[in-house]
This record gives C-alpha cells, sequence and structure tokens, in this order.
C-alpha cells in the first residue's frame, strides 16, 4: 500500500500530461473551427473548397491515423515532430473540423431578420458578422464545443501509442510494473471521468454567463 | 519522400486482411451496440429508481471515459478474475459497450417521439406491456433513428483501429507490422488512411441514402 502512493504520484503526472495536452489541442481546434466553419460561409469558392477539403479529409479518416501519420510520415518529409507536437497537431486539426461543422450550423441558425438588419444598419460583412452574428451564434455552439472538448479528452489516450506518456501510459506503465490491473486502469478511467465532468460542468456554467447579456434576444 | 508503386502492391494483399478483420469488428461491433443501446435505454425508463439511476450513471461514465482505457481494462483486468477472453473479442465487447451507451440516446430519442397516443391505444386495447413494445412502440421508433444509428456506426468504424493497441491484427496492426518489417512508413500509413477515407465517404454516401429512405416518415 506504501508503494502505492508513488504509482499514484506516477498517474498524476500522466494527468498533467493529459490536461497539458487537452488544452492545447483544444485551442487549435478553436482556431481551426472558426477558420474553416467561417470559411464554409465564405462568399469566395476558393475559401468554401479548402474549408469543405479539410473538414472532409480530417472527419473521414480516423484520429490514429492522422496521429500515427503526422508521427511518422511527416519525418521523412523533412518535419520531425515530438511526440506532444504531433498529438497537440493531430488532435486539434481532427477535432477542429468537426467542430467547424458547428460554427457553421451556429452561423446559420441566426435568424434572417439579424442580417438584414445588418444591412439596414450599413453594417460590413466583417462588421455584422463581428458584432451582431457571432455573438449570438456563439451561444449556440457552447453546449457542442463541451461535447467536441469532451470527445478530445477522450483522443488524447491514444497518443499513449506514440509514447507519450498521459494517464493512460502511465496506467500501462504502472500495470507492468506491479502487476496489478484493477488498480491502475480503474484509477485512470476515474480520472478521465472526473476531467469530462469537470468539462462539462465548465462549458455550462461559461453559457450561463454568456445567456446573461443576451435576455430576449434569443428565441 | 519517395512514393514505390511496387512497395504498395506488395504490401496490399497484408492490408486487404486488414480490412477484413476491420470491417468484421465494425458490424459485430454494431450489431453489439444495437443491442445495449435499446437495453440501456429500456433500463433507463424502468420504474425501478435504482435500476435507472445506476445505469444512467453507468452509461454516463462509460461515454466520458476513453475507449482504449476500457478496451485495456477488457483486456487486462478481466483474465485476472477469470475471465480470459480472444482479443477480437475483447475489442467488439469494448466497442459494443462504449457506443451502446451513445446509442442509448438515439433509442430515448426515438421512443420519446413516439406520440402518447399510441401508448393510449395500446392500452385501450389492452396489450400486455411486452405487446406494446414489440407491436407498437418500437416498430414506429426504430426506423427514423436509422440514420443516427449508422451515424454512429460509421465514428466507430473510425475508432476501430485503437483495437491494434490489444494486439488485434486489423488494418492499423498490419500495416504497422508491415512498416517496421522494411521500416518504410510512408506508404502503409497512407494506405490506411486512403482506406479510411473511401470507406468512410462511401459509408456517408449509404448514409444519405438511408436518410432519404427512413429519414423523413408521415407523421
Amino acid at each position: 500500500m506504501t508503494q502505492w502512493s508513488g504509482y499514484l504520484g506516477l498517474i498524476l503526472q500522466g494527468a498533467l500530461v493529459t490536461i497539458e495536452l487537452t488544452l492545447m489541442g483544444s485551442v487549435l481546434a478553436l482556431i481551426m473551427a472558426f477558420l474553416a466553419g467561417m470559411g464554409r460561409v465564405s462568399r469566395f469558392f476558393i475559401f468554401r473548397a479548402l474549408a469543405t477539403i479539410y473538414i472532409e479529409f480530417f472527419r473521414g479518416t480516423s484520429i490514429f491515423v492522422q496521429l500515427f501519420w503526422a508521427y511518422f510520415v511527416l519525418p521523412f518529409a523533412g518535419l520531425s515532430l515530438t511526440p506532444l507536437q504531433a498529438g497537440v497537431l493531430a488532435l486539434g486539426l481532427n477535432v477542429g473540423a468537426y467542430a467547424a461543422e458547428v460554427v457553421r450550423g451556429a452561423i446559420l441558425s441566426v435568424g434572417r431578420e439579424q442580417y438584414e438588419a445588418c444591412t439596414a444598419l450599413n453594417l460590413g460583412r466583417w462588421q455584422g458578422m463581428r458584432h451582431v452574428i457571432l455573438p449570438q451564434a456563439l451561444l449556440v455552439m457552447l453546449p457542442t464545443f463541451g461535447n467536441n472538448a469532451i470527445e478530445l479528452l477522450k483522443a488524447t489516450s491514444v497518443v499513449s501509442l506514440i509514447s507519450l506518456a498521459d494517464l493512460t501510459f502511465q496506467a500501462q506503465v504502472v500495470r507492468s510494473q506491479t502487476g496489478s490491473t484493477l488498480m491502475p486502469f480503474l484509477s485512470v478511467l476515474i480520472i478521465y471521468f472526473a476531467l469530462a465532468l469537470i468539462i462539462s460542468w465548465g462549458v455550462r456554467s461559461l453559457e450561463r454567463r454568456m445567456a446573461r447579456g443576451l435576455d430576449g434576444v434569443r428565441v | 519522400m519517395d512514393w514505390d508503386w511496387n512497395f504498395v502492391w506488395e504490401i496490399m494483399p497484408t492490408l486487404i486482411q486488414g480490412v477484413k478483420i476491420t470491417i468484421l469488428a465494425t458490424i459485430l461491433g454494431s450489431i453489439l451496440a444495437a443491442i445495449v443501446g435499446l437495453g440501456i435505454a429500456l433500463a433507463r425508463r424502468s420504474e425501478n429508481r435504482l435500476v435507472s439511476r445506476s445505469v444512467g450513471w453507468f452509461a454516463e461514465f462509460i461515454r466520458g471515459t476513453p475507449l482504449l482505457v476500457q478496451l485495456y481494462f477488457i483486456f487486462y483486468v478481466l483474465p485476472d478474475i477469470g475471465i480470459l477472453l480472444p482479443p477480437l473479442v475483447a475489442g467488439v465487447i469494448g466497442l459494443g459497450l462504449h457506443y451502446g451507451t451513445y446509442t442509448a440516446e438515439v433509442y430515448r430519442a426515438g421512443i420519446d417521439n413516439v406520440p402518447r397516443g399510441q401508448w393510449e391505444a395500446a392500452k385501450a386495447c389492452n396489450l400486455s406491456g411486452h405487446h406494446t413494445w414489440t407491436h407498437i412502440i418500437l416498430p414506429q421508433a426504430i426506423p427514423p433513428m436509422i440514420p443516427a444509428l449508422a451515424n454512429y456506426f460509421i465514428a466507430m468504424f473510425k475508432e476501430t483501429p485503437l483495437l491494434s493497441a490489444i494486439t488485434v491484427l486489423e488494418l492499423m496492426n498490419q500495416a504497422k507490422s508491415v512498416a517496421n518489417t522494411y521500416y518504410r512508413y510512408i506508404e502503409p500509413m497512407t494506405l490506411v488512411g486512403a482506406f479510411f477515407l473511401v470507406i468512410s465517404l462511401g459509408s456517408v454516401v449509404l448514409l444519405r441514402w438511408l436518410e432519404h429512405r427512413y429519414g423523413r416518415i408521415e407523421r
């Protein structure tokens, strides 16, 4: 039992890596989601085409394939990534593609009268987007973004397969060192679940905060 | 980065072998997920609060934790209590259980969408609870949810590379072993990506057809 505390430290170290990866991946995913999501509703064909290709490609191939590709194939193209960089890149681009569809859907869900109001106020396309459409669309996106963040958290476990010492990796280390199987895997499952609960709780309180100024606007 | 077509043709039979296992795992996993999801959805509607609550939490827990860790759990922990499963069986159970918690939500929505008049009519016709479900509710609830279910089965297909972590010789594992033997990563990894892209884009076409066929039923 005394030994177990040492192993618990190892698992907590893994938890830190998982959290770090989730945060960095989420930031990249968020950037990609807005770029591609707004690209899909762009006036210009080239932006629409690029965004569509990005989204279909990353949603169509599996996250594991993308991760392995980033880690094993890119070095042959002269781009060597550390496991952490490859992980953040693959996770961010993959989840970003899913979230881009959320952005697009949310932008399209804003009523037509809002666009007409923008025209009436003589706002430019970008101004209207920035001050009228996005603030309303953001609220629609939030709950699904929360789900996407949880999916991203769960997907981080695959980076253990490219030798990054995250939670899942440390569980395997503890298993091979102690031979005990239930303790490492159960504690890791519980930590993942706790992190997922924190994300969904955080998103929900953020949603409440953001809804505050929009009383009477939302339908 | 040099692409060698001869090498591609050489490794193709091995990869096709892997594709077969991947598809087999997806089909078996989908069948299990369809059954598990229905079970969870029915249990959550149970009159017995203990049953509905505990099944609800169990589903929530499975959905909030990574499939990879669950697969490790099934593969490494269960043998310690005397349940020794072949890798493919462990993988299919993991896939089925994980996605069962997602399909449960689809069933729940589908069942909730059956108008209340149908329940009342079943009661008026003096049908037993069992007959109400099998003759009235489920036949109306299931067709509209087929597209949503199929969506999850495509998602499951893209998660099958995880089975390589518990030594199932599916597409990803075959590609990795080929890559390690010849120390060439570009062709195997890219081909795996191509296989996934082709099959999942193909399934999306199938999905569109399913949506067309079952999505809009007269209400």
